[in-house]
This record gives C-alpha cells, sequence and structure tokens, in this order.
C-alpha cells in the first residue's frame, strides 16, 4: 500500500499544540511541508510560532510518535525557520477553534504589526468590540490579554505577529 | 564568507539575549505588579529562546552545542556587553536597560534580515516581529512613567544618566567591522548606533526625560573581548548550578 502526502497531512490532524489543546498544528500553520522521498522517506517540515517557544520540542516529538504509529519507520522531522510562521497562517477552522476556546484570534495583517493591530480586538465572550489592551504579555509567549469594557471580562488574544 | 567575523558576531549577539534573559528572569514572583512580572517572564522566555537559536547556528559551524556552550563557559569567555550583566537594582533601572536595549535589538534584527548569510537573515526575520512586542512594551512605559509624577521622572532620569556609558558599550566595534559589512553580512555598529539615537530621542522627546549629550559620554568597552563587570560570573554560576550537577537534567 502506498501512502500519500495528504494522507499524512490527516494524521498530523491529531497533533494539538500542547499549550492550546483544540488546536491543531495544521490548522496553527506550523506544518509547512510534507515530502515522501522516493525511497519512501517521510520528511515532515515545521516552524515554531516564536523563536523560544518552549512546547516546540513536544511538538516534534508528537509528530514523531504519529508517524511511528502508523508504521513509518523511516522518517525525519525537521524544524527550521526557512518558511517562518506568521499569525495570518492560522486557517479558518482554527480560528474556530480558538474561538470555542476562549480565545481571540490575532486579526489578519499586511505583515505589519503596529500597536493598533494588537489593540484591535473583539471580545470572544460578547463580541463587543468596546475592548482594551491590558498588557502584550500573557501565560504563554504568543498570547496578550485585554478587558472587555462592555461585559467586564478579561480575556486572551492569540497575539497578531 | 569569514567564518571568524560571523562567529564573532553570533556569539556577542547570542550572549546579550542569554545574559539579559536571565536578568529578567530574576524579575519572576518580583514584578512591581502582575502585569510587570509576566511581561519581564516572557521576555526572559524570548530572549533565552532566541539566545538558543543562535548558538544554534554556532553549533551549525562546528562549535560546542547550544548547553554546553551556555552553560560551560566563564565569564571571561563570554562576549555580551558590559551593560546586560549589570544588576537589575530598582524597577526604573530595568525599565530603562529593557528600553535602551530592546530598541538597539529590534533594529539590529531588522538589519540583519537583510544580512548575506542566509541562516542568520531567515532567524533575523522571525525574531523581529517577537522583538517588536519587548519594544513596543518598553516605549509605552518610558512615555508613561517619563511624564507621570516628579518621583517617576526623577528616577527614570536618574537611571538613564547611570545606564547610558554603559549602553554606548553595546556598540562596541569588533576587528571584523570591515570584513562584516563588506560581505554584507550586517550593516556595522556604527550605523546601528546611528539609528539607535534617533529611535531613542524619538521617544525621550515623548515623555519629560532629557538625553543628556551622547557624545560627551565615555561609553563603557570590554565586554565584547572577555571584559567583565564583578556581577557576571555569579550570575553565571546560580544560572548554570543545575547543569553542572546534572547535565542530563530535563524537565
Amino acid at each position: 500500500m502506498t501512502i500519500t502526502e495528504d494522507e499524512i497531512k490527516v494524521w498530523l490532524d491529531e497533533v494539538k499544540d500542547p499549550e492550546i489543546p483544540v488546536l491543531s498544528l495544521n490548522d496553527l500553520g506550523v506544518i509547512t511541508n510534507i515530502d515522501i522521498n522516493p525511497s519512501g522517506k517521510v520528511v515532515v517540515n515545521m516552524t515554531p510560532t516564536f523563536a523560544g517557544c518552549p512546547a516546540m520540542d513536544v511538538m516534534q516529538q508528537d509528530v514523531v510518535d504519529v508517524l511511528t504509529k502508523r508504521g513509518i519507520e523511516d522518517k525525519e522531522v525537521i524544524v527550521s525557520f526557512e518558511n517562518p510562521w506568521n499569525s495570518n497562517k492560522i486557517t479558518e477552522k482554527g480560528r474556530k477553534a480558538l474561538a470555542e476556546f476562549g480565545l481571540a484570534s490575532p486579526p489578519k495583517h499586511n505583515m505589519v504589526v503596529d500597536i493598533d493591530i494588537i489593540e484591535r480586538v473583539d471580545c470572544p465572550q460578547c463580541g463587543s468590540d468596546n475592548t482594551e489592551m491590558k498588557t502584550p504579555f500573557g501565560p504563554t509567549l504568543c498570547r496578550s490579554i485585554h478587558r472587555c469594557n462592555s461585559c467586564g471580562e478579561s480575556f486572551e488574544q492569540f497575539k497578531p505577529v | 564568507m569569514n567564518v571568524e567575523a560571523v562567529k564573532d558576531l553570533l556569539y556577542k549577539m547570542a550572549d546579550d539575549q542569554l545574559v539579559l534573559g536571565h536578568r529578567n528572569s530574576e524579575w519572576t514572583g518580583f514584578g512591581p505588579l502582575l502585569e510587570e512580572d509576566i511581561a519581564f517572564s516572557s521576555m526572559a522566555q524570548d530572549k533565552v529562546g532566541q539566545s538558543w537559536q543562535l548558538y544554534k547556528i554556532l553549533n551549525e559551524m562546528g562549535e560546542s552545542d547550544p548547553d554546553t556552550v551556555a552553560f560551560m563557559r566563564n565569564a571571561d569567555q563570554f562576549h555580551n556587553s558590559q551593560f546586560v550583566e549589570l544588576p537589575n537594582g530598582e524597577y526604573d533601572f530595568s525599565l530603562i536597560r529593557h528600553f535602551l536595549f530592546d530598541t538597539a535589538e529590534l533594529l539590529r534584527f531588522q538589519f540583519l534580515s537583510e544580512s548575506s548569510f542566509e541562516a542568520l537573515a531567515l532567524l533575523a526575520r522571525k525574531i523581529k516581529g517577537e522583538t517588536k512586542y519587548h519594544s513596543m512594551h518598553a516605549n509605552i512605559w518610558v512615555k508613561q512613567l517619563g511624564s507621570a509624577t516628579e518621583e517617576s521622572i526623577l528616577r527614570l532620569q536618574s537611571s538613564l544618566n547611570e545606564a547610558l556609558p554603559y549602553a554606548l558599550g553595546l556598540f562596541e566595534e569588533s576587528k571584523f567591522e570591515d570584513e562584516l559589512i563588506s560581505e554584507g553580512v550586517f550593516k556595522g555598529e556604527a550605523v546601528l548606533k546611528e539609528a539607535w539615537i534617533g529611535e531613542i530621542t524619538k521617544i525621550i522627546n515623548q515623555s519629560a526625560l532629557e538625553l543628556p549629550n551622547l557624545s560627551s559620554i565615555e561609553p563603557v568597552l570590554g565586554g565584547r573581548n572577555g571584559v567583565h563587570t564583578e556581577y557576571l560570573q555569579p550570575m553565571l554560576d546560580e544560572m548554570s548550578e543545575v547543569f553542572k550537577v546534572d547535565p542530563t537534567a530535563d524537565w
């Protein structure tokens, strides 16, 4: 039986971001390439959201584990910055998963992130746009902390990068 | 490409990130308010992670692995500027150092994102996006506290005056300056310093603080060549304590 890159991609749906367990690596946008060599070797390329992301080793190992579980013996999972991540790479499905998790999605941007973009965020609880940023740093490197002036709740945003 | 020149550049940047990252982490649990505690802890994590990526490039160029390089050298083998090794002091000094250093850091990575050395350019393109948050954070607080009360202005001004000779030491030129510039690896410390002066002036002018005449300040040099203050070795001893007891320790 021959496997395809598309099948491997589907397998990887079960690998989640350990810090946001509702978000798959596919939807996070950190899987940058899947390739099957003529010899049958599977090579998966991935890239970190933040250079210092402490969850990267775990995610890399999780990808290896999924391939092992599916019976792939000849494999390599490479982490590099060749195809760098930015928050626009989170898929629509990923954005929905973030909202259900209670996290505001990063606004799409044209690669120029300034203070206006970071502060312009809708409350994931009530949908109001009357919100303010409390701090650009949160419980993980990829989140900022905000407060909604309409419903009074604090919430976090997956930061635009 | 002049390999020695590139290694020299990578070491001084990585050591700056690691040492200041560690100093930032010393605020964990001690921040003047929760948000600042989280901010300095997050920046610590970013900076230490960035240093690891820089050490990794060095590793690919034949140097030891990142952990060994980070934990097994003594102070005189470190190439960080003396500025980043100074103790945190009170929050005003840490904030001013954060502002002066991170402004330079952001510009440095912006320049390096166009480096002819591909591995460094790729990493710099990544890091400049993250570092923007650091710089933004520093600018907000310097503008706010630098125009708030008599005490906050006085404290920031005196920390600024104290920090500047060390901050100017960030731009200590290496013996490879000409090679790095002519090979398109890096625009050089002199160009970086000019851009930095422009940026810090812009922010300071939006506060009640005054920027002293920089040309009359003698920069504190030596860090890039392993000359350090009495504060670095004890910090390294503490940082490497676990690694030296058990190099395989993991979590």
